[in-house]
């Protein structure tokens, strides 16, 4: 069979296509937004039919793919890490009702925070919600876990989740193929008591949930992703998910002979972690991301084999490397180099990026301003933070712009002010927006429109065209909802637009509407390339 | 036969479509890789960087360890500083000269350059700039680099001939034979 050179998103894509998914339904989110887009491209895809645009946000996602999967066919929902939060109302209550399609959900987590406001660990809601997990390593063992998943979560009835972080996610390597399985036929539920959590019967289900632990611990035990690698000595260690790949290059690099269990199947398998245990002396913990089992195992009265990221023998935040696990072994990494001085260079908005124009009127109205206070929200436009604009407060969370003026505004602030992107409004805005049309709130909501969700690449936005519509359709004054185009030579008109919107004692909608460059200059490339 | 190769640049310069022509020219050789790259907010105009590895064997980490690394092959001469501490002692630097100045910080041009040949590796310092133009279009520097490098990575010119036909194919043939242009000079340039 032919090999594909893909990265580890990418495999997860070609397996679930290869597994017959009918459907993937996704909110972009970096580092999982390959996996969507591969599909959204994939011929074979095209050709069977594999639903795969985009959603408005990570919660209609999920509850997409349930329906899909209550229907009777295989759907995969992919997000990153931040996205779960906002799913997880579907997510923990999907484990209730469980699945008749397979359904495999993807989460992509970013230790370091290399494009994420957090990093946290999804392993977590995976012990929250009861689901088994799985945690690959590699791009081919990527492909064959999520082919695997499917099967297994139509065997047990469950979502299944499988986590995977930002290295693996944006890493290439060759991937073989297997056979193709053709996509399940239209068979929908037929129990009527499994899928109405009405009290009743949620307290069935949720026993019933409880009852399969013990076959998920049976299935951890037996599984071909957790095993060990023999070793000589005292010590041992636990690798989780991708921390095995850094343990396996200094291993082999400094020809140790250190035992390895590696676990990447979850509910943890008890037995064999207790084998493995009971052998050694110590035991060095290595997960990527938060001590999750380390903790565990670690227990209340601290067990004092363990050493991992609770007591400093790996760091206790950020991503793993090889050169953590050396240290962290006591081999001698080679004499590090005196470091150069290099000025950082950090990301920027693009020349020409119409965020920019928008930021530079808006300092303009609110430089006589004695309180200047910027509720903002997260994608390109967070980069209002930095020079020369310094002109955003605030960035928590999707949506979270027009809440907190909101509440600000509650609270007596004035003017309160929200810059928000045109994919986060749809995302979380909307809600938010009524709130405060409902309560009559002082706030002026300027909707940053480039036609374009831009900091994850430039997918297609979901209110694009329908911005006036949505604010007048839910009781946004039409007066209040003001039009600019953020261009250099508009600045004027613009300072004297937004000064009037600060004034009115009332919502006001500022829709700032310009295309992303790049998007633009995508599409320009895309269209020669056809002709 | 191990190769370890830290690719670097300024987001927007195309280190991905260069890492995926040597991608491309391993895979056809029979050899394994691993690169990482990256994606999301550094991409606007930060600083980015692929490790990028072949070998003859099983490859663990996506992650070159520090002080492993053969290569070090930058679009931009700050960028290629950035990144020393991951070069072996026999290691090269392999850059491109002209800088990327998007920083109000950016220290003198004639610092960096003296930077690099003060580091105790060996260098290369490429005007690809002037190469590409020269080839017929300013944008074929990632590719004018592709030929400059191909000789240290171990895999056969005549290999990165064919890769880089078989990618640009389907932008057609004046495309492909730019492109060729563009890394024989790259490759002309190094031999020299
Ligand atoms: C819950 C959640 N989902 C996804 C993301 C990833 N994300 C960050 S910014 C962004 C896009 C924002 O698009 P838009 O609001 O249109 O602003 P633009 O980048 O185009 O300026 C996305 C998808 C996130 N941070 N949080
Ligand atoms: S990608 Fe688009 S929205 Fe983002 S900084 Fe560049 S021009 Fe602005």
């Amino acid at each position: 069979m032919n090999k594909e050179l893909v990265l580890g998103a990418e495999a997860i894509a070609v397996a679930a296509i290869d597994e017959g998914i009918s459907g993937v339904y996704a909110y972009p989110g970096t580092p999982s937004t390959e996996i969507t887009e591969y599909i959204q491209k994939s011929p074979d895809a095209r050709k069977n039919n594999v639903h795969s645009t985009w959603s408005t946000n990570e919660k209609t996602a999920y509850e997409a793919a349930l329906g899909m999967s209550y229907a009777g066919k295989r759907s995969l929902v992919c997000m990153k890490h931040v996205g779960l939060n906002v799913a997880a109302d579907a997510f923990i209550n999907s484990a209730i009702t469980g699945v008749n399609g397979g359904l495999v959900v993807v989460v992509a987590d970013d230790p370091s925070m290399h494009s994420s406001q957090n990093e946290q660990d999804t392993r977590f809601y995976g012990k929250f919600a009861y689901l088994p997990l799985f945690e690959p390593s590699n791009q081919q063992g990527t492909y064959d876990c999520v082919r695997f998943a499917f099967n297994f979560s139509e065997q047990v009835k469950l979502p299944v989740l499988l986590r995977i972080t930002t290295r693996l996610s944006h890493s290439r390597a060759a991937v073989e193929r297997k056979a193709q399985t053709s996509q399940n036929m239209l068979n929908p539920e037929t129990d009527k008591k499994k899928w109405i959590l009405l009290p009743a019967i949620a307290r069935q289900r949720y026993a019933g949930l409880l009852n399969k632990q013990d076959d998920l611990v049976a299935f951890s035990e037996k599984s071909p992703y957790n095993f060990v690698v023999n070793g000589k000595g005292k010590k041992g260690i636990i690798a989780f998910g991708i921390a095995y790949n850094y343990v396996m290059e200094i291993i082999q690099e400094f020809a140790l002979e250190i035992p390895v269990l590696k676990i990447s199947q979850y509910p943890l398998p008890k037995q064999l972690i207790k084998t493995f245990h009971d052998q050694y002396d110590t035991i060095l913990v290595a997960e990527e991301g938060y001590p999750v089992y380390e903790e565990l195992l670690r227990g209340y009265f601290d067990n004092q084999k363990i050493s991992g990221r609770l007591d400093g023998t790996l760091p206790r935040t950020g991503e793993l490397s090889p050169d953590i696990i050396a240290k962290a072994l006591g081999v001698k990494i080679p004499q590090k180099q005196q470091e150069a001085e290099v000025p950082g260079r950090p990301p920027r908005l693009c020349d020409g990026c119409s965020h920019r124009d928008l930021f530079e009127a808006l300092n303009a109205a609110l430089s006589e301003n004695e309180s200047k206070h910027v509720f903002s929200d997260i994608g390109c436009y967070t980069l209002g933070a930095l020079p020369p604009y310094n002109a955003i407060n605030t960035c928590v969370d999707m949506g979270a712009s027009v809440t907190m003026a909101k509440g600000a505004a509650d609270a007596g602030l004035r003017p309160a002010v929200a810059v928000i992107g045109d994919s986060t409004f749809t995302h979380s805005g909307i809600t938010g927006l009524l709130d405060a049309v409902n309560d009559h709130s002082p706030v002026t909501i300027i909707i940053s429109d480039n036609d374009t969700t831009a900091m994850t690449g430039g997918q297609d936005s979901a209110g694009t065209g329908k911005f006036f519509k949505i604010c007048n359709g839910i009781g946004v004054e039409e007066e209040h909802i003001r039009s600019i185009v953020p261009l250099k030579k508009n600045l004027e008109e613009n300072v004297r637009i937004l000064k009037e919107e600060f004034a009115y004692n009332g919502v006001s909608v500022i829709l700032a509407n310009r295309e992303c460059v790049q998007t633009a200059a995508r599409k320009k490339r895309k269209s020669k390339n056809n002709e | 036969m191990n190769k370890n190769i830290i690719l670097a640049g300024v987001g927007g310069q195309g280190i991905l479509t260069l890492a995926a022509v040597i991608d491309h020219a391993a895979m056809q050789s029979g050899l394994q890789i691993k690169q990482a790259e990256v994606h999301g907010m550094s991409q606007r105009g930060g600083a980015v960087q692929s490790h990028l590895r072949i070998s003859d064997q099983n490859i663990y980490s996506d992650l070159i360890p520090l002080g492993k690394a053969d290569l070090i092959v930058s679009l931009e001469p700050l960028e290629a500083l950035r990144y020393l501490p991951y070069l072996s002692e026999n290691g090269v630097i392999i850059t491109a000269t002209e800088p990327v100045k998007n920083i109000p910080d950016y220290p003198e041009e004639a610092d960096i350059l003296n930077k690099i040949k003060s580091s105790g590796h060996k260098y290369l310092l490429v005007d690809a700039g002037k190469i590409a133009r020269l080839a017929g279009n300013p944008k074929t520097e990632n590719v004018v680099m592709v030929g400059v490098l191909s000789d240290f990575v171990g895999i056969e010119k005549a290999q990165f001939e064919k890769s880089l036909k078989e990618m640009f194919s389907a932008k057609g043939e004046k495309i492909v034979a730019l492109n060729l242009k563009a890394f024989n000079l790259g490759y002309e340039h190094a031999q020299q």
